[in-house]
């Protein structure tokens, strides 16, 4: 993938990760996030992860911030208020974000190995990304598997009790 | 090895064990067991009294590194002491069962004896220190278990513990003793001791130290000053109790204890004057203190304690046979003068006030004429045994200082008179009570003993007869003077005992000074009181303050306050949590990557 | 071409980025939302690693595994926290955080 291409979704998915965090109204900070979601989808994509990159859109911005979008309706939610402007510490956080990710590169650039370009990998057209997977997680973790469902199920149980009311 | 020796030992032990578990309930089967069990020990002490000498051990405890042997040295002190300690105390036996025949706790006083014969043979035949020791504390044990025999009575039961606990005081220092020989030399057993002590090469302090050490022991079983003050509450006792345990054997036993390792003491110049300073102070005192009481028998305990201080006294004077040789004469008459006082006890029912009797000389004439045969040897009378034993002393005291030749020849004075003065009012005179007028003689029983016991008293001084018993005596030349001095003070004492109290029916000399033994138990008990007082303060204050105070409240102040400091990082805000949370993983992370 | 380590450079930021948002946000839903960015910083980064260590030519996909088993527990989060938010609004009608501090001392 060009690299434009590459940090053009960065960009997308870093500067509405931000909105989410600097919105007031929840509505707001909720759709954001989606757009963010959007965004780490297409990075799965560019990492040749097809079958995760879909998974993330249908379970994540399809189910989960639909569902925090549900739950913001329902306690019907209003904006928080505007805070005061603290030049100074408006300031001093600008700071330690340029000092951070100046340490955070000096890290990641660190690591010598990941500087090289990544492997070349065959695509099987007869066994394609998700069947690759899907044949990992039946065989290897066949296990894991089971208890996720299992997991599922009691999460599910558990958030019907939660919200249940008291029947009078 | 020989068996005699083992049942000698024994035999009063096995009689004591079937008293004390079978035979309680039979109070006359008891008495037997005993009387036949010290007959036993008797038969077979006369036949090792011809043998050979002969020494044989065996190992009780062997753990290597540490060793208790048990065993028996016969040697001539050994031969002589086990035949006064079984013939004086069978006699004793048969006298008991007449004296107690009345007693309710006749079998446990069987027991008691045959368990004390048991304790004193085997210090008599023991030939290390460690086994002396284990029947040194036997014996202290039985006569604590003796002199409360009727621990009904509260004297009789504060004077066993007061026994008990002098005795320990002075087997504390014992032990330290047995502790220092032990480390300087590397073994216990006598007869390597005798041999390797001087060779050793000790220093001069050391030798006097561990000697003084061994003579504490000594001092509280001998009873001598500073440590004599349970022997006349001893008296509390039965009388046959006080004849053998209180004169005749186990007070002996500190004296002949020395004589065995007088090898610890004969380089030490210093411990000997010290050993005869004390044995002659406390027989001054003693005797002093013998001429104002009115009980008979504590007259004749404080006559042992003189008579002991003689004793130990010889041993400083550097003639361990001499001290051994009066032992072995004072063995017979003070038994024979403490049962004489018995027979008049229980004859004239339980009265002990010599003021009370009197008039006597008909009615018991027995026990009349063995008590003034123990009374003239123990004075001194020649040709009787006391003489012979006492000069030999009187002549060491002379040769080697005469200040401590006056002082003996003062206390012989002494002993000469108060000796008088008891025989004079006990026996003499008119009868001064109720129960004196309704005297009677005491059965067989108990003067069979008494005469059996006058005939050596009488005889045992002769030198063919001291020979016999001490066959490495040395032949002394008499010396002239000593007995000319002993004799003028013998004959002075007799005479003021006899006139002064001649016919008086109340004591005409009161020295309250002396009456009341010089007002050492006072002191003694002031002394305990103070020190407990102290004790108890610094025992109070460490547990209100130190325990109380800083240790449990400290500890619970200290979690008190923590939890209370701790609290304050409970905010209750979500993020403060999420905050200090990242901060914890980030410096973690720095921790594990960046720093170690 | 980009490198691994620029896609670790953005799994880093965007972690930065949720982690903010917890500590400086008030309304619990929008710090449960900043929450799953976390979640998926790192799934962007395991996904990165998967990519970059191939096995006979293919992705390592036992990382791939991996992420779909924390996008599941993530989803079944998000359905007991919201639950539980929703409880909590019943009782305390609020979901302003620093309402919430029945735990303090």
């Amino acid at each position: 993938m060009p690299v434009a291409l590459f940090w053009t979704f960065v960009v997308i998915m870093l500067a509405f990760g931000v909105m989410v965090v600097v919105f007031r109204n929840p509505v707001a900070s909720a759709l954001s996030l989606v757009v963010c979601f959007l965004g780490l989808a297409a990075l799965y994509i560019s990492l040749d992860a097809f079958f995760l990159g879909v998974i993330q859109i249908l379970v994540y911005a399809g189910a989960v911030m639909v569902l925090f979008l549900f739950i913001i309706m329902l306690l019907d939610l209003k904006g928080e208020q505007r805070r005061s402007f603290n030049l100074i510490a408006v300031f001093g956080g600008v700071v330690v974000i340029v000092l951070f990710v100046k340490v955070l590169s000096d890290v990641c650039y660190g690591y010598q190995s990941g500087n090289a370009v990544f492997p070349a990998i065959t695509h099987n057209a007869e066994h394609g990304d998700t069947w690759q997977v899907g044949m990992a997680l039946f065989e290897q973790y066949k296990l894991p598997l089971q208890m996720i469902g299992t997991l599922i199920v009691v999460a599910s149980v558990g958030a019907v009790l939660l919200s249940k009311r008291e029947l009078k | 090895m020989n068996s005699a020796p083992w049942i000698i030992l024994f035999s009063p032990l096995v009689a004591a064990a079937l008293i004390a578990v079978a035979t309680q309930p039979f109070k006359k089967l008891s008495s037997y067991l005993s009387v036949a069990a010290v007959a036993i020990s008797f038969l077979f002490s006369l036949t090792l009294f011809g043998g050979p000498d002969q020494d044989g051990s065996f190992n009780w405890i062997d753990l290597g590194v540490f060793q208790v042997r048990l065993g028996y040295l016969i040697d001539g002190f050994s031969k002589m002491m086990l035949l006064v300690v079984t013939g004086v105390g069978f006699l004793i036996h048969v006298y008991s069962i007449g004296y107690m025949h009345d007693d309710r706790g006749r079998s446990r006083y069987f027991a008691g004896l045959s368990l004390f014969m048991f304790s004193m043979l085997g210090i008599v035949l023991a030939n290390n220190f460690i086994m002396m020791f284990i029947f040194w504390e036997l014996v202290g044990v039985s006569s604590y278990i003796l002199i409360g025999h009727w621990f009904d009575r509260p004297s009789a039961a504060d004077a066993a513990n007061k026994a008990l606990i002098v005795n320990r005081i002075g087997d504390f220092g014992f032990m330290l003793g047995i502790l220092m020989v032990w480390s300087a030399s590397g073994t216990v057993m006598f007869g390597e001791l005798s041999s390797k002590w001087s060779t050793l090469g000790l220093g001069a302090t050391y030798a006097t130290i561990a000697a003084l050490m061994i003579f504490c022991g000594a001092v509280g079983k001998s009873a001598q000053f500073p440590l004599h003050v349970w022997l006349p509450d001893a008296m509390e006792g039965p009388t046959p109790v006080s004849a053998l345990i209180h004169a005749a054997t186990m007070v002996a036993a500190g004296v002949y204890m020395l004589a065995r390792v007088y090898f610890l003491f004969a380089g030490s110049a210093a411990a000997l004057t010290v050993v005869l300073w004390i044995g002659l102070i406390t027989s001054l005192l003693a005797a002093l203190m013998a001429t104002q009481q009115s009980d008979i028998k504590r007259v004749l305990a404080y006559s042992t304690l003189s008579q002991l201080g003689l004793m130990v006294s010889a041993i400083g004077l550097g003639v361990p046979v001499s001290a051994l040789f009066h032992l072995f004469t004072h063995a017979f008459f003070k038994a024979l003068l403490f049962l004489g006082a018995g027979s008049v006890i229980h004859s004239l029912h339980n009265e002990q006030n010599m003021w009370q009797m009197g008039g006597l000389r008909r009615k018991m004439p027995l026990t009349f004429w063995t008590f003034l045969i123990g009374t003239l040897a123990l004075s001194g009378c020649p040709p009787l045994a006391g003489f012979w034993s006492k000069d030999g002393i009187v002549a060491a005291a002379f040769a080697h200082n005469g200040f401590a030749g006056l002082v003996i020849s003062v206390i012989n004075f002494f002993t000469a008179f108060y000796m008088m003065r008891l025989f004079v009012v006990s026996f003499l005179g008119t009868a001064r009570s109720e129960a004196a007028d309704h005297a009677h003689e005491s059965p067989p029983v108990m003067t069979v003993p008494l005469v059996l016991l006058a005939i050596p008293s009488l005889i045992a001084g002769f030198p063919p007869i001291e020979h016999i018993f001490f066959p490495n005596a040395g032949a002394e030349e008499p010396s002239i003077g000593a007995i000319a001095v002993s004799l003028a003070v013998f004959i002075g004492g007799i005479a003021a005992g006899f006139v002064l109290y001649r016919g008086k029916t109340s004591d005409p000399v009161s020295v309250p000074l002396f009456a009341n033994r010089f007002y050492i138990d006072q002191f003694y008990s002031v002394l305990v009181k103070w020190t407990q007082d102290a004790l108890a303060r610094v025992a109070a204050f460490i547990d209100r303050w130190v325990i109380d105070g800083g240790i449990v409240r400290g500890l619970g102040g200290t979690t008190w306050g923590f939890g209370f400091a701790l609290r304050f990082l409970q905010i209750g805000n979500l993020q403060a949590y999420a905050f200090l949370f990242g901060f914890g993983v980030v410096l973690l992370l720095y921790l594990i990557l960046f720093a170690t | 071409m980009a490198t691994l380590n620029d896609y670790l450079l953005a799994s880093g930021l965007l972690f930065t980025v949720g982690f903010a948002g917890v500590l400086l946000r008030r309304n619990l839903i929008v710090i449960f939302m900043a929450l799953e960015l976390m979640l998926n910083a790192a799934n962007l980064s395991l996904v990165g690693f998967s990519r970059f260590h191939t096995q006979a030519g293919l992705p390592d996909y036992n990382a791939q595994v991996l992420v779909f088993f924390i996008i599941t527990v993530a989803a079944a989060e998000v359905a007991v926290g919201l639950a539980v938010i929703v409880a909590l609004y019943r009782a305390k009608q609020t979901t302003h955080i620093e309402d919430l501090n029945s735990l303090k001392f």
